[in-house]
């Protein structure tokens, strides 16, 4: 926000009409690049029956725009049952996720204790690990429990992450020191402090942990495929990589499925995005 | 090092705060990361437990002619996508970084394909690069080509394909990365280069890179370290074996065949595991002592 109140040099801040066009132009051309898959998959989508997909003059727009194809996904797969269990996880994995990690960040970031940096320690140690190299070993507790194939199984080892905790504990770092002193002359305890002073100043990171471990849930796919059996118990992803081959080979079929899955999640960025991106400057992990 | 914070509250508060990440942490990283070297020396399976068998599964590994095919197809991946998602995301951050009308559309749009499932990428990129899709439906037209272009079924070109699509859908996430990197370089090192008479190009190198170097080490280190998990791309786009003669398989691809089912290979599964590891964590320590290096 600072840049806009900032002196500007004319020579380095001189906009030519040449360079914004080239910039836009650019822009233009990544843009095509990245929506245009997504766009050609929505067509086909709504490409009905009798339209031939295949052809070798491709246009966008289809003839006879339809909703068909979103019918026969349904009757080929459940696919708002496995809308709804996709949700069901992404919701119990947000919700951890924003109270452990707010509640551990606190803790490490404003509080003093013993074994403070061995538990920061802890923590950070776990980023270097990828999750697939414990997966078998999660697998196998969660079977041990009971849980194997079920959706609870799904969502329980992402319920607080690690890399979500080191992230708060920065966003509580950045809150200034002040604040909360004032409010321990005037007798406030930790929980007051949390609630009042601290949560409020840190929503931008919040907003962020929660939007992107929504899409984590929702979007992941080897933890469920390895957890998960039972045929009504699929999340979507798994569903729709069934969808894939075993019961049809209709192009339109298919992208009207991915986009089942796709337009809920676009959906919510694009609603909360302001936040997103003040969120992740908020945060900023100076590298 | 930063002050203590006064003691304010009972000693325990700390520790209620804590305890739910501390027990998550442990019983879904720590504890996993050990007992899957433990399991690799065993013969347990998904639903009967195992007895020790020694080094027997690594030398199993070692005679799997599909482990050959994985390391090279995985470090291939990694090798072109390393530099180019090193490098694209930073050139579109610096197109979108100014305030100028409608940056903030095209950060948001250049970040879909980063939200999309990589299931769902790979279902768009499957129709894209169809013998009779969108591809190659326009090079025929265009002339280029007179039969169809195997992207899915010839080894190499479906690993292009999963390279082309990684890139894809990662330009959106790193290029958010560089943004709030970049905000940190020295505006004025900028102007008296320009000043000076660098153009847009030698700034580049000679004030852009260097400011943003650190970040560069990390988003080249994250991209190897996601390369080695290469998994649901292939899955989906060659199908589950690994494309055509299952010549595409991945390391994690191995481990999720070595495990899946109800009487998976649990102990194979985390030999593959451990192995993954060692080869993940080596780009880490090259990172460390670079960093070490420079600082």
């Amino acid at each position: 926000m600072r840049h806009h109140h900032r002196r500007r040099s004319p020579v380095f801040d001189a906009v030519t009409p040449l360079g914004l066009t080239v910039r836009y132009l650019t822009l233009l051309a990544v843009l095509a690049i990245t929506v245009g898959p997504m766009l050609w998959e929505l067509s086909t989508s709504l490409k009905a029956i009798t339209e031939d997909v295949y052809t070798a003059s491709p246009h966008l727009l289809p003839r006879h725009p339809t909703l068909g194809n979103y019918g026969r996904v349904g009757r080929l797969i459940p696919i708002g049952h496995f809308a709804l269990n996709s949700a069901l996880v992404a919701v119990i994995d947000v919700a951890g996720n924003l109270a452990g990690a707010t509640a551990a960040g606190y803790a490490l970031a404003r509080l003093s204790f013993r074994g403070r940096r061995l538990v920061l320690g802890l923590f950070l140690s776990t980023l270097v690990l990828p999750g697939e190299v414990t997966i078998i070993s999660q697998y196998q507790t969660v079977t041990r429990l009971g849980l194997g194939d079920s959706l609870l199984g799904v969502a329980l080892p992402s319920v607080i992450g690690a890399l979500n905790v080191l992230l708060m504990r920065n966003a509580f770092l950045a809150v200034p020191a002040e604040l909360e002193e004032a409010a321990v002359i005037d007798g406030a305890t930790v929980w007051q402090r949390l609630r009042f002073i601290a949560l409020p100043a840190v929503k931008g990171t919040l907003s962020v942990i929660a939007i992107l471990t929504f899409i984590g849930a929702w979007d992941d796919f080897l933890w469920p495929l390895l957890v998960l059996q039972s045929p009504d118990k699929l999340t979507l992803t798994v569903g729709l990589s069934y969808l894939q081959g075993a019961f049809t080979a209709d192009p339109r079929t298919i992208a009207a499925g991915a986009m089942i899955a796709l337009l809920p999640v676009l959906a919510l960025f694009v609603a909360l995005q302001r936040y997103f991106f003040r969120g992740v400057g908020e945060g900023a992990v100076k590298g | 090092m930063p002050s203590r914070p006064p003691r304010t509250h009972r000693r325990s508060t700390p520790w209620l705060l804590i305890a739910p990440a501390l027990g998550w942490l442990a019983v879904f990283s720590l504890w996993p990361a050990l007992n899957t070297a433990v399991l690799s020396f065993t013969n347990v399976h998904t639903l009967s437990g195992g007895q020790f068998i020694g080094p027997h599964n690594y030398q199993l590994m070692w005679q799997d002619p599909q482990l050959r095919d994985a390391i090279v197809n995985t470090l291939v991946f990694m090798a072109v996508c390393v530099p180019l998602l090193t490098f694209l995301p930073l050139l579109l951050a610096l197109l979108v970084q100014r305030t100028l009308p409608f940056m903030g559309f095209f950060r948001t749009v250049f970040y879909f394909p980063v939200i999309a499932s990589a299931v769902v990428v790979a279902l768009i990129w499957q129709w894209l690069l169809d013998d009779r899709g969108l591809v190659n439906g326009l090079a025929r037209q265009a002339g280029l080509v007179h039969s169809a272009v195997p992207f899915l079924t010839d080894r190499w070109l479906l690993l292009a394909s999963a390279i082309a699509l990684t890139v894809w859908k990662g330009l959106g996430y790193y290029m958010v990365l560089y943004l709030s990197a970049l905000g940190n370089v020295r505006r004025e090192l900028h102007e008296a280069a320009a000043v000076d008479g660098a153009g847009a190009v030698r700034r580049f190198w000679a004030v852009t890179v260097p400011g943003v170097r650190g970040t560069m080490a990390l988003v080249s280190v994250l991209i190897a370290v996601s390369a080695m998990r290469v998994f649901t791309e292939l899955y989906v786009l060659g199908g589950r074996t690994g494309g055509v003669g299952g010549q595409d398989v991945s390391l994690v691809m191995l481990i999720q065949q070595a495990a899946a089912g109800s009487d998976g290979r649990l102990g194979y599964a985390s030999a593959l595991s451990v192995f993954l590891f060692v080869l993940t964590v080596g780009p880490l320590l090259l990172l460390a002592r670079w960093n070490r290096r420079t600082d």
